[in-house]
Parts: structure tokens; C-alpha cells; sequence
């Protein structure tokens, strides 16, 4: 009875829907069939790419092509006939320094601190991330009860925006947030969290590993998954022992997962910058200022705009971004002819 | 049955293994340790963000912090305009008394009875204690939401997300049709034209992409955030496998019914790739509501802003208003956690079979 009651206003809405939908389709057909008489079934093929095609080729492929002629051409105007080349001299001034063991002699030392600062977080991110991920999937693999809220549950911080994980992290952290209250109360006493290099370079791994931790896991959760259970079966048959099944089983069936999610989770590292724009903003100093940052502030936030300079560091890191994806690629050839 | 389930369960090894409840041993316990520590790491941030915004200012720079927002008392006492502070005072017997201070004058504090408040009564400033009860105070949320202009803000992250999501699920949606559906030259090399650009993220191609957007004219304009981003790479691959998967006797059939293309794909295939479009749509709500580079770019004024972005600058403007920042902050996390909170098993099933983001 009071089903009946809370559905029937949705009923009465969604009779004259239909019927609205249905004209709008019925509309859009007639207007269609004209263009298909004119243009015939193999041209509506074409005609169905092409709004996708058109907008590619504007804002994702021409682009492309750009960059290189920005990064090849000076001057801080935007557009692009008046430009003058100026071959590779952006280049050259990204990677010129008098001498390479010393950042300050390098010409553009901002630059190269973003690389070495890029290169540090990638490696530790992406392997502490893979750790994390690995673990809490095989825990989430287990026969346990409330396994849908608990994947659930580290998947929450995916869907928050990285400027408010920035901000809520920093409300964390400050000097008279709640971590350091808890240390006070241990008996510690506070910690300039925001104001050190090293422990800002820190937390920015923590941050951006808690509020992505749940994606990789996910991803290596259906890779566990996928993995029969009859290996399980015959191996303890055979005797094995548990670790022995980890080693054996797990790992390389889960090898083609982990490829994937080793290279995704390098491409997103490369290209950190949100997070870190609200926690740190790149600071204390240069201590978390990284590759895409240096591109936003010669591009588009530097009191001089440097764009041959900023688009020949995304000529690097789109170099970088393709070389990780070829090695997936290779690795993953390798595997398949094996 | 059940004891079928357990065998294989056993069988899964020490990582992998899998067990009833019934029987707990250590390695139960260590997991069920890890999840709830985890869940307590995830969720204890935003915990206490929302809680932290509901707090005074007074309150938010107190050291060490309490867990729940608190407000003192007052109470309205006979011949005085404002409401007064309510405070313990121990008296010289060692009972204490509720007294409301008037005013405090150095170490000294004049108090009141409220029920007598004729009489003036004096304490000593650093004996007395405020009288607090818990308190939710909405008072951060009504100025930010009037000094951060958060309506128009939200409108236009409502507006970018939505027309973006429409945007991007139409144009992908044919595309993937096309490309999985149609024999024709050049098929192929779209296709993977299209998908290489997986790997080129708009923090490459930032430079040319603001040229293009200038030279239109779409600055400060919401299109110039909506448009570029539509011919996502990650939706046409998506989908294309998606149709590939619907049969072509389907297609072919309805042709011989007298079908038009645009037909069939209207009343074929966007109903049969119904959860595949869900995923997509999921997944442009989420990136199209929390995405900042691009939109920081585009759009440089700021009755343009969308969330994020004068989150952002509000953060930069007023230095230390925490207070405001904070109630910001969960009004811009409220629509994805609702999001959320009712499609959760949906996206979480949807992100693991498709391995997308």
C-alpha cells in the first residue's frame, strides 16, 4: 500500500517522459535519415567519429604538434607568428649548468630542482603505493565479513578533489593541529611539519599514496580475484607451504596487474602538482616543487612568461610519460610471447 | 556446501587464504586489525575536518585541540544589552557557582548572579572557569558562504561537470560506435590516434592548448573548461570494447526493418551500453568536479571560478582563515560524498572490472 503510494507520483512523471523522449528520437531520426540519404550508411559511419575527432584534433592533437614549436621559438608572446625561432636554445638552457654536482650553477636551477624533486617522489610513491596496495588488496581478498564497505572505504579519498585533500591535510599537519597535539600528549614536542623540507617531502607521499591507495587497490583486487582457485588446490596437494603459494602462485599470476598499475601509477606520479599546489605550494623553499609546476609558473603564473620554456619542459616530461608507456608495452610483448 | 566453501578457502595459502568468522585464528585477526586501523586513517581526516568546522574561531586556534566544537554559555541577565559569559567560580568555601562576568578589569574579573544581578561580585581572572556545552556552530558556514560566494561557485562546477559529463558521453559514445561498428579506411589508425593520447595528459600540451582557447576566445568562459577535455581517450576505449561485445546480427536485422544508422544507434546501442555509459559518466562527474590545472588556466576571474579553484584562491586571499576554509571545504565535499555514499558498490565494482580512471 505504501509502496504503491511513493511510486505513483514517479509513474506519472514518467509516462509523458517517455512519450517526450520518444518525440525527441523520433524527431532526431527523421532529421538524420535526411543526412543518411545524402551521405549513405558508410558516411554516417564517418559522421559518427567525427565530433569526437573534431575535438581531439583541436585541444589534444594540434597541441601536440605545438608544443614543439613553442618550445623551439622565444619570447614571452603567445601567439605564435611572433615568435622567433630559436632552435634548441630553450632546450639547452633547461640542462646547461657549469657544474652538474652543483643545482645553484645551473642555469635554470628552478628547473632542474624540479626534476631531481619529481624524481625522488616518483620512485618513493610509486613503490611505498604498490606496497600499500598490495598489502590491503590480499587483506581485502580474504574471506572477511563487510569486504564491500571495507573496499569501499579506502576508495572514498579517490573520489575528494586534490585541492581538498591539500587543505585538509595542512589543517592536519600545522603547528597546532591535531597530529601534533597527539605528540605533545605522548610527551614529544611539536614538529614544524609545514616548515621542514624533509618532512613536507614526506607527508606529500603519505597524502597523495592515502588518497589514491584505493584505486591501485582496486585494480590489484581484481587481480587477485582473477586468479583460479584449482592453483590453490593442487599446490596444497603438494604440500606447499603458505609462503611458498605467495611466491609461487600469487605473485607471478598477479605480474600482469602490477604492470598496469605500476605504469599508471608512475604516469599520475609524474604529473603531481595538485595536491601539492594546496599543501605546500611547492615549499618550504623549492622542497616540493615539481615538473608541472615549473611549466604552470613559467607558462602561466610567472611575473615573466617563459612559455618556450615551459613548453620545453613538457617536451621532457612528455618523453618521459611515452618512454614509461613503451617499457609497458615491451614488458608486456615480452609476456605475451612467453 | 559449507564445508566445500572452507576446503577452498584453505586452500588459498597464508596470504590469500580465506576463512569463516567462526573461527579466528591470528592471521584473521591481524587482517581485521589492518582494515579497521585503515578505515580509521581514511575516514579520520575528513572526521575531523567536518568536525573542525563547526567550531568558533576562538576554538580552532586552542592547543592541544578537543575533539567536538564546544561554545561557551551565556544568559541574559536584567540591565544588560548583551548576553553574558557564563563561568565556574570557586568560592572561598570550596563550592562553586555558576556567575556571568560583566567585565574584567587586569587579573580581576567582576561577576553577577544572574539571579541577583545587582549585586557585583569579585574573582580572580585565572580561578574562574568558561561554562561550555557542545555546540555545532553554523556560523562559519553563513560567512563563508557569503564573503566566498560559494553559490556561484557551485553553479558553475554544476555546470561545467554536467554539460562536460553530456558532452563527453555523446561524443564518445558515437565515436565508439563508429569505431566498433563500421568498416571503413582509416578505422583503425583513429582508433589508435585516439588511444595514444592516453598517455599525453593535459599537463603536456598546456601551452598550445591556452593559444587555442585565447585564439577562440574562450577565455574566462566555461566552454573553454567544458569542450577540450570531452574526446576523452579513457571513454572511447571504454565504450568500443563495451560494443563490441553487442552482437552485429542485432544491427543488421534492424537495418532489414528499415532502420536508420542514426536509429540504431538512438534505440540500439545507447540502451545496450547502458553500464558502460554509467562507468563513464561516474567517472567525468569525478574528474570533471575536482579537476584544477585546466580550469585554472581558463578561467582567471573569479566570478567564473568553479569550486576548486576559489577554494584555492580563498586559501591564498585570507591567510589564516581557517575557520571559513574548513566549512568551504566540506560544503565542496558534500555532493561527491553523497555521490558516493548511495553508488558506492557500483563505482567500486565498475573502476575494478574496467581498470579505468
Amino acid at each position: 500500500m505504501t509502496l504503491k503510494t511513493i511510486k505513483s507520483p514517479l509513474n506519472a512523471v514518467r509516462k509523458p517522459l517517455n512519450s517526450l523522449i520518444d518525440f525527441l528520437l523520433t524527431g532526431s531520426e527523421f532529421l538524420f535519415a535526411g543526412l543518411q540519404r545524402v551521405i549513405g550508411v558508410r558516411g554516417m559511419g564517418y559522421f559518427f567519429v567525427l565530433p569526437n575527432l573534431l575535438v581531439f584534433g583541436i585541444f589534444i592533437l594540434s597541441p601536440m604538434l605545438l608544443n614543439f614549436v613553442y618550445a623551439f621559438t622565444g619570447s614571452d608572446n603567445l601567439f605564435l607568428s611572433d615568435r622567433p625561432y630559436v632552435g634548441f636554445d630553450n632546450l639547452e638552457r633547461l640542462f646547461t649548468c657549469e657544474d652538474y654536482f652543483k643545482v645553484n650553477s645551473c642555469r635554470e636551477d628552478l628547473f632542474i630542482r624540479s626534476i631531481r624533486n619529481t624524481a625522488l617522489f616518483v620512485v618513493t610513491q610509486v613503490f611505498f603505493m604498490i606496497v600499500v596496495s598490495l598489502i590491503t588488496a590480499l587483506a581485502l581478498n580474504r574471506k572477511i565479513v563487510w569486504r564491500g564497505f571495507f573496499r569501499s572505504v579506502y576508495f572514498y579519498p579517490v573520489l575528494l578533489s586534490p585541492i581538498v585533500v591539500g587543505l585538509m591535510w595542512r589543517w592536519i599537519l600545522q603547528e597546532n593541529g591535531i597530529l601534533n597535539s597527539f605528540i605533545v600528549t605522548l610527551g614529544g614536542s611539536k614538529v614544524g611539519f609545514l616548515s621542514s623540507a624533509s618532512w613536507t617531502r614526506f607527508w606529500v607521499v603519505v597524502i597523495s599514496i592515502w588518497s589514491l591507495m584505493g584505486f591501485y587497490t582496486l585494480i590489484l583486487l581484481a587481480g587477485l580475484q582473477a586468479i583460479p582457485d584449482e592453483l590453490y588446490e593442487a599446490s596444497s596437494m603438494d604440500g606447499a607451504s603458505n609462503w611458498r603459494k605467495f611466491w609461487s602462485i600469487t605473485l607471478p599470476l598477479l605480474r600482469p596487474t602490477m604492470l598496469v598499475v605500476v605504469v599508471l601509477a608512475l604516469i599520475r606520479a609524474v604529473q603531481v602538482f595538485d595536491i601539492v599546489f594546496a599543501f605546500s605550494g611547492g615549499g618550504p623553499g623549492t622542497s616540493t616543487f615539481y615538473i608541472v609546476q615549473y611549466i604552470f609558473r613559467n607558462g602561466f603564473a610567472g611575473d615573466t612568461k617563459e612559455l618556450g620554456l615551459a613548453a620545453a619542459a613538457s617536451l621532457v616530461m612528455a618523453i618521459t610519460l611515452v618512454g614509461f608507456t613503451l617499457i609497458q608495452l615491451r614488458v608486456r610483448g615480452a609476456d605475451d610471447a612467453l | 556446501m559449507a564445508t566445500d566453501a572452507r576446503t577452498k578457502a584453505d586452500n588459498r595459502g597464508f596470504f590469500t587464504r580465506t576463512k569463516g568468522i567462526n573461527r579466528l585464528d591470528w592471521a584473521d585477526i591481524i587482517t581485521y586489525l589492518y582494515l579497521f586501523l585503515g578505515t580509521l586513517l581514511m575516514f579520520g581526516p575528513v572526521v575531523w575536518i567536518v568536525l573542525s568546522s563547526f567550531k568558533t574561531e576562538a576554538e580552532l586556534i586552542r592547543f592541544p585541540p578537543r575533539a567536538l566544537p564546544y561554545r561557551q554559555e551565556t544568559v541574559v541577565v536584567e540591565g544588560y544589552e548583551d548576553p553574558l559569559p557564563l563561568f565556574e567560580v570557586p568560592m572561598e568555601d570550596g563550592s562553586t557557582v555558576q556567575l556571568a562576568r560583566v567585565r574584567r578589569v587586569g587579573l580581576e574579573a567582576q561577576m553577577v548572579d544572574p539571579a541577583n544581578p545587582d549585586e557585583i561580585i569579585k574573582a580572580d581572572n585565572t580561578q574562574i572557569m568558561p561554562v561550555e556545552a557542545v555546540a555545532f556552530e553554523v556560523s562559519n558556514y553563513k560567512e563563508g558562504i557569503q564573503s566566498f560566494n560559494f553559490l556561484r561557485y557551485f553553479r558553475n562546477s554544476v555546470v561545467v561537470t554536467v554539460a562536460a559529463t553530456f558532452l563527453t558521453l555523446f561524443i564518445n559514445s558515437m565515436a565508439a560506435f563508429s569505431l566498433s561498428k563500421y568498416e571503413y579506411r582509416g578505422r583503425n589508425a583513429v582508433f589508435i590516434i585516439i588511444i595514444s593520447a592516453l598517455m599525453v595528459p593535459i599537463s603536456v600540451i598546456l601551452v598550445p592548448a591556452f593559444l587555442l582557447i585565447t585564439e577562440i576566445g574562450w577565455n574566462n568562459n566555461l566552454l573553454g573548461v567544458i569542450v577540450p577535455g570531452a574526446a576523452t581517450p579513457t571513454g572511447v576505449f571504454l565504450l568500443r570494447q563495451y560494443m563490441l561485445t553487442i552482437p552485429d546480427d542485432l544491427i543488421d536485422a534492424a537495418r532489414i526493418d528499415g532502420a536508420t544508422e542514426w536509429g540504431i544507434y538512438v534505440r540500439i546501442i545507447l540502451p545496450l551500453a547502458g553500464p558502460a555509459l554509467a562507468v563513464l559518466a561516474i567517472f567525468s562527474v569525478m574528474w570533471r568536479w575536482n579537476d584544477f590545472l585546466w580550469p585554472k588556466i581558463v578561467l582567471t576571474r573569479s566570478e567564473n571560478f568553479t569550486l576548486q579553484l576559489g577554494l584555492q584562491a580563498f586559501q591564498g586571499d585570507l591567510q589564516v582563515q581557517w575557520h571559513l576554509i574548513l566549512a568551504m571545504t566540506v560544503l565542496t565535499i558534500l555532493p561527491i560524498t553523497l555521490v558516493f555514499a548511495f553508488l558506492q558498490r557500483f563505482i567500486t565494482t565498475g573502476i575494478a572490472t574496467t581498470g579505468m580512471k
